[in-house]
C-alpha cells in the first residue's frame, strides 16, 4: 500500500542543480529503510518555482522542501517518511504580514501560486510525465475520445472559434481561423504541426510543458488532425531540450502502445501518426515557413507569404503549425467548453498565458496567469519584486522581437493587444525583469547582436539593415557616437521594419524602437554626456583608486589581469586607464571601498 | 552565423563511417532527411568535418555544396572538434542581464580563448550559447555535462581549476 508520494521536480532548472541525485537518493534510502512499499518516488515535470529549486515535495500532507541536496535526504527520510515528523529547517518559508515572521508555506499558498491560474500548466509537477496512466487518470485521451465519437471536425473548429484562443506562440493569430482555412483545403494530404523551437531567449515554458505533460500535446495535435483532415504530425523540437525530447519519445511510444496515436484511434478509423524532428538552434526556425523548410531538410529560410501554410505547408501541402503552448489548451476547452475558456481573460485576450520570470526578480520561474493581469501584480505580487534593494526600471517582453516596459506602464493589463500599443509585444512569454543597474542601450546592443548573428540572410533589409543598427550601437556604447546617430537610428528601424520578409526582420528593431521611446535620456547620456548612467558600457567607463582610503595591500594589483595597477606597499595604488580592460576585478578584490568607477 | 573550418587534422575510423553509412541507408526513404543525418553524423564524429560532409554528399546524391550550406545554417552542427573540457557560457537574455557576459569575458582573459575557438592542443573549448532554459539559476555555464548556476565571474578561477 502506498501512504506517501514524494514529488522530485525533473524539470531542467532542477535537474541542472542536481534532482536527479536528489530522486536517487530519496530511491536508495527508502530502500534502505524498508519503505519501498509504502513510499513511492515521483519524477514529475517543473512546478515552476525555479528560484528555490531543487523542489521536492511530499504528499499527502503537501510538504513543500526547497533548495534540497542530496545530504538532506537521509534526514527526511528518516524523519518525516519513518517517523512522520516533517523536517522544518528544510521547507520553504515565506514571510508572514500578519506576525512578521517567516512561516513554512505549502507550494500552493506561495504569493506565487496564489494569483496563477493554471490550464497549459495544469498537469506540470503533478504528474510523471513518463507514464501514461497518469495522464490518463486526469482526463488524458478524453477530449481525443469525445471530438472523434461525439463531434463532427466542423463542430471541433466552431469550439475552439468560439473560445478565442489565440496562437501562443507570439503572432496571436486566431487558432481556429488557422484550422479553419486548412480545413477548407480539399481532402488529400495533410499536415499537424508543432512548433516546439522555443529560441526566444529566456523564455522556457514550451519546453517545461513538454517535460511536465507531453500527451497534453500529443492529443491535442491528433484532435487538430481529426479538425482538418490530417493523419500525420511533426513535432519540431530544439535539439537543446535533451529531456523534453527523452520524454517525447516515450510519450508517443506509450501512445501508440495504447492505440491512442496509430491507425484506427477508438475504433473510429481516424489514423494519425506523430514524428518528432529536432532544431538545430536557429533562431529563424521559429518562424513558420522557416520551420517548414526546416522539416523539409533546408536551409530554415523564410518563404513569402502568401501562400499560407495552411494552402500550401509541408512538402507542398496544406499545413497547421501552432506552438507547444497554443496544443495545450485545445484539450480543457474540448472537455471544458468554450464558454468556461472565454470567461478567462479580456475581450481580444482569452484564457491563460505562460510567462518565464527571469532577470532580476526574486521568484524566477513559470507563471500562468489570466490575460488581463498587470505587470505589476506580475512583478511585485507573484515575482516577489526585485531583489537587494534594487529599483524596477524595465521588463522586457517578446524576447528579441518585443521590447521594454518602463515603469510609468507598470498597470499595463497584459494581453496581445495592449502590449503591442506599447510598442513591446506579447511573443512566446519571456519576461525579464532589470532593474537601475542595466543599461538600457546596451540591452538593445545584446538584442541586436542576437538578430544580427540569426539573421537567415535572405533578404536584404534584415540582413544588411540589423547589421549597420548594431554598428550604430556599437558606436554609442563605446563613446563615439554623436546625436544625429539617435536620428538614424530611428530612420533606419522604420525601413527595416517595413520591408523585410518575414517576422524575424519585422520586429527585430522593436528592442530600439522601446528602448529609444521610453529611456531616450539614457541615449542621449551615452552620446552628449559620453556616461553610461548605469555603468555597464566599458567604453565609457573608467576606474579610479581613491588614494585617501587606499591602504596599499597590492591585492588589487596582484589580480589584476593586465598588469594596469602599480604602486608599492602601504602606499596608495594607482590605475592606469591606457592599459586597463575595465574588468572590475579590483573593484571586487578591494576590501576598503577604495576603488570607484565613473 | 559565421563559422570556421577546422585546422584539426580528420581522424575519422573505418567504424565511424560505416556507421554514418548505416545511419544514411536508414534514412533513404525519409522525406527531408538531410538534418536527421547530420545530427547523427555529428555524434558519430564529434563534430563535421569537411570529409565527413563529403561521405553524405556522395552517399545521398545531394551536393556537398548543399550538404555544407544547410551544415552551416545551424548553430548547433560545429565544424570544430569540442575540447575535452568544453566549456559553455549562457547568454541568454536572463543570464545576461545577471552578468554572464562578465563571466563570460573572465574564461576568456584567464584561458586566451575567444567563443567558438578551441586551444591548439585541444584540451579546452570555449562557447557562447543561446538560452538554454535553466534560467532561474541564472547566470548559468555548462563544462562537459556539469551544469553551474548563480555563479559570480570570481567563481570562474575556482571552477576552472577542476579541470586542468
Amino acid at each position: 500500500m502506498i501512504r506517501s508520494q514524494v514529488l522530485v521536480c525533473g524539470g531542467t532548472g532542477c535537474t541542472s542543480s542536481g534532482s536527479q541525485k536528489i530522486k536517487e537518493a530519496f530511491e536508495n534510502e527508502i530502500k534502505a529503510k524498508g519503505l519501498e512499499e509504502e513510499v513511492k518516488v515521483v519524477g514529475t515535470g517543473c512546478f515552476g518555482l525555479c528560484a528555490v529549486g531543487p523542489i521536492v515535495i511530499v504528499y499527502p500532507d503537501g510538504t513543500f522542501y526547497s533548495m534540497i541536496s542530496a545530504e538532506n535526504v537521509p534526514e527526511i527520510v528518516e524523519e518525516h517518511l519513518l517517523k512522520g515528523r516533517p523536517v522544518e529547517k528544510y521547507m520553504h518559508h515565506e514571510h508572514d504580514e500578519a506576525i512578521a515572521e517567516k512561516l513554512p508555506t505549502s507550494l500552493a499558498d506561495t504569493t506565487f501560486y496564489k494569483k496563477q491560474k493554471r490550464v497549459a500548466l495544469r498537469n506540470c509537477g503533478v504528474i510523471n510525465p513518463e507514464e501514461i496512466d497518469e495522464y490518463i487518470a486526469l482526463d488524458g485521451y478524453q477530449a481525443l475520445a469525445k471530438v472523434l465519437t461525439e463531434m463532427k471536425p466542423e463542430d471541433v473548429i466552431q469550439t475552439i472559434l468560439d473560445s478565442g484562443l489565440r496562437g501562443r506562440g507570439g503572432g496571436g493569430f486566431p487558432t481556429g481561423r488557422k484550422w479553419s482555412f486548412a480545413a477548407a483545403q480539399p481532402a488529400g494530404k495533410k499536415y499537424v504541426v508543432c512548433n516546439a523551437d522555443e529560441g526566444d531567449p529566456g523564455a522556457f515554458m514550451d519546453r517545461s510543458i513538454l517535460e511536465g505533460d507531453p500527451h497534453a500535446v500529443l492529443e491535442a495535435m491528433a484532435i487538430a488532425g481529426y479538425a482538418i483532415g490530417a493523419d500525420e504530425g511533426y513535432i519540431y523540437v530544439r535539439a537543446e531540450y535533451p529531456i523534453a525530447i527523452h520524454r517525447l519519445e516515450i510519450a508517443i511510444g506509450q501512445a501508440r502502445e495504447y492505440g491512442l496515436l496509430g491507425n484506427d484511434i477508438f475504433g473510429t478509423g481516424f489514423n494519425f501518426d506523430i514524428k518528432l524532428r529536432f532544431g538545430a538552434g536557429a533562431f529563424v526556425c521559429g518562424e513558420e515557413t522557416a520551420l517548414l523548410t526546416s522539416i523539409e531538410g533546408n536551409r530554415g529560410e523564410p518563404r513569402p507569404r502568401p501562400p499560407f501554410p495552411a494552402v500550401k505547408g509541408l512538402f507542398g501541402k496544406p499545413t497547421i503549425i501552432n506552438n507547444v503552448e497554443t496544443y495545450a489548451n485545445i484539450c480543457q476547452i474540448i472537455l471544458k467548453g468554450a464558454d468556461w475558456f472565454a470567461s478567462m481573460g479580456t475581450e481580444k485576450s482569452k484564457g491563460t498565458k505562460v510567462f518565464a520570470l527571469g532577470g532580476k526578480i526574486t521568484n524566477t520561474g513559470l507563471v500562468e496567469i489570466p490575460m488581463g493581469t498587470t505587470l505589476r501584480e506580475v512583478v511585485e505580487e507573484i515575482g516577489g519584486g526585485i531583489p537587494n534593494g534594487k529599483k524596477f526600471k524595465a521588463a522586457q517582453t517578446g524576447g528579441p522581437s518585443g521590447g521594454c516596459i518602463p515603469a510609468s506602464l507598470f498597470d499595463t493589463p497584459i494581453d496581445y493587444d495592449s502590449l503591442i500599443a506599447i510598442g513591446s509585444m506579447m511573443g512566446s512569454g519571456g519576461l525579464i525583469v532589470m532593474d537601475e543597474d542595466t543599461c538600457m542601450v546596451d540591452i538593445a546592443k545584446f538584442f541586436l547582436d542576437f538578430t544580427v548573428d540569426e539573421s537567415c540572410g535572405k533578404c536584404a533589409p534584415c540582413r544588411l539593415g540589423t547589421r549597420r543598427l548594431l554598428e550604430i550601437l556599437d558606436k554609442i556604447t563605446s563613446g563615439n557616437g554623436e546625436l544625429e546617430d539617435i536620428d538614424k537610428l530611428e530612420e533606419l528601424c522604420n525601413y527595416i521594419k517595413s520591408a523585410s520578409l518575414c517576422g524575424l526582420g519585422q520586429t527585430a528593431p522593436n528592442p530600439v524602437l522601446s528602448t529609444l521611446r521610453y529611456f531616450r535620456d539614457e541615449y542621449v547620456a551615452h552620446v552628449v554626456d559620453k556616461k553610461c548612467p548605469a555603468g555597464v558600457c566599458k567604453g565609457l567607463l573608467s576606474y579610479e583608486i581613491i588614494a585617501d582610503k587606499c591602504k596599499g595591500c597590492t591585492a588589487c594589483s596582484r589580480k589584476c589581469p593586465v598588469s594596469a595597477i602599480s604602486g608599492t606597499v602601504k602606499n596608495p595604488h594607482v590605475i592606469d586607464t591606457t592599459k586597463c580592460v575595465k574588468c572590475g576585478v579590483c573593484m571586487e578584490t578591494c576590501k576598503f571601498g577604495a576603488i570607484v568607477k565613473h | 552565423m559565421k563559422k570556421n573550418l577546422t585546422t584539426v587534422m580528420f581522424r575519422g575510423t573505418k567504424s565511424q563511417e560505416e556507421a554514418l553509412c548505416a545511419v544514411i541507408e536508414k534514412n533513404r526513404d525519409t522525406k527531408g532527411a538531410l538534418m536527421p543525418i547530420l545530427q547523427q553524423a555529428q555524434e558519430i564524429y564529434g563534430y563535421l568535418p569537411i570529409e565527413v560532409l563529403k561521405i553524405i554528399a556522395e552517399k545521398t546524391d545531394i551536393s556537398v555544396e548543399e550538404v555544407y550550406g544547410v551544415a552551416s545554417f545551424y548553430s548547433q552542427f560545429s565544424f570544430n572538434p569540442k575540447g575535452e573540457v568544453a566549456i559553455a557560457v549562457c547568454l541568454g537574455t536572463a543570464c545576461y542581464v545577471k552578468g554572464s557576459q562578465g563571466v563570460l569575458d573572465r574564461i576568456t582573459q584567464k584561458l586566451g580563448l575567444v567563443p567558438g575557438a578551441t586551444t591548439p592542443d585541444g584540451k579546452y573549448s570555449l562557447e557562447a550559447t543561446r538560452c538554454i532554459g535553466a534560467c532561474g539559476l541564472a547566470p548559468v555555464m555548462t563544462i562537459n555535462n556539469d551544469v553551474y548556476g548563480r555563479l559570480k565571474k570570481e567563481d570562474v578561477d575556482d571552477i576552472l581549476a577542476k579541470y586542468e
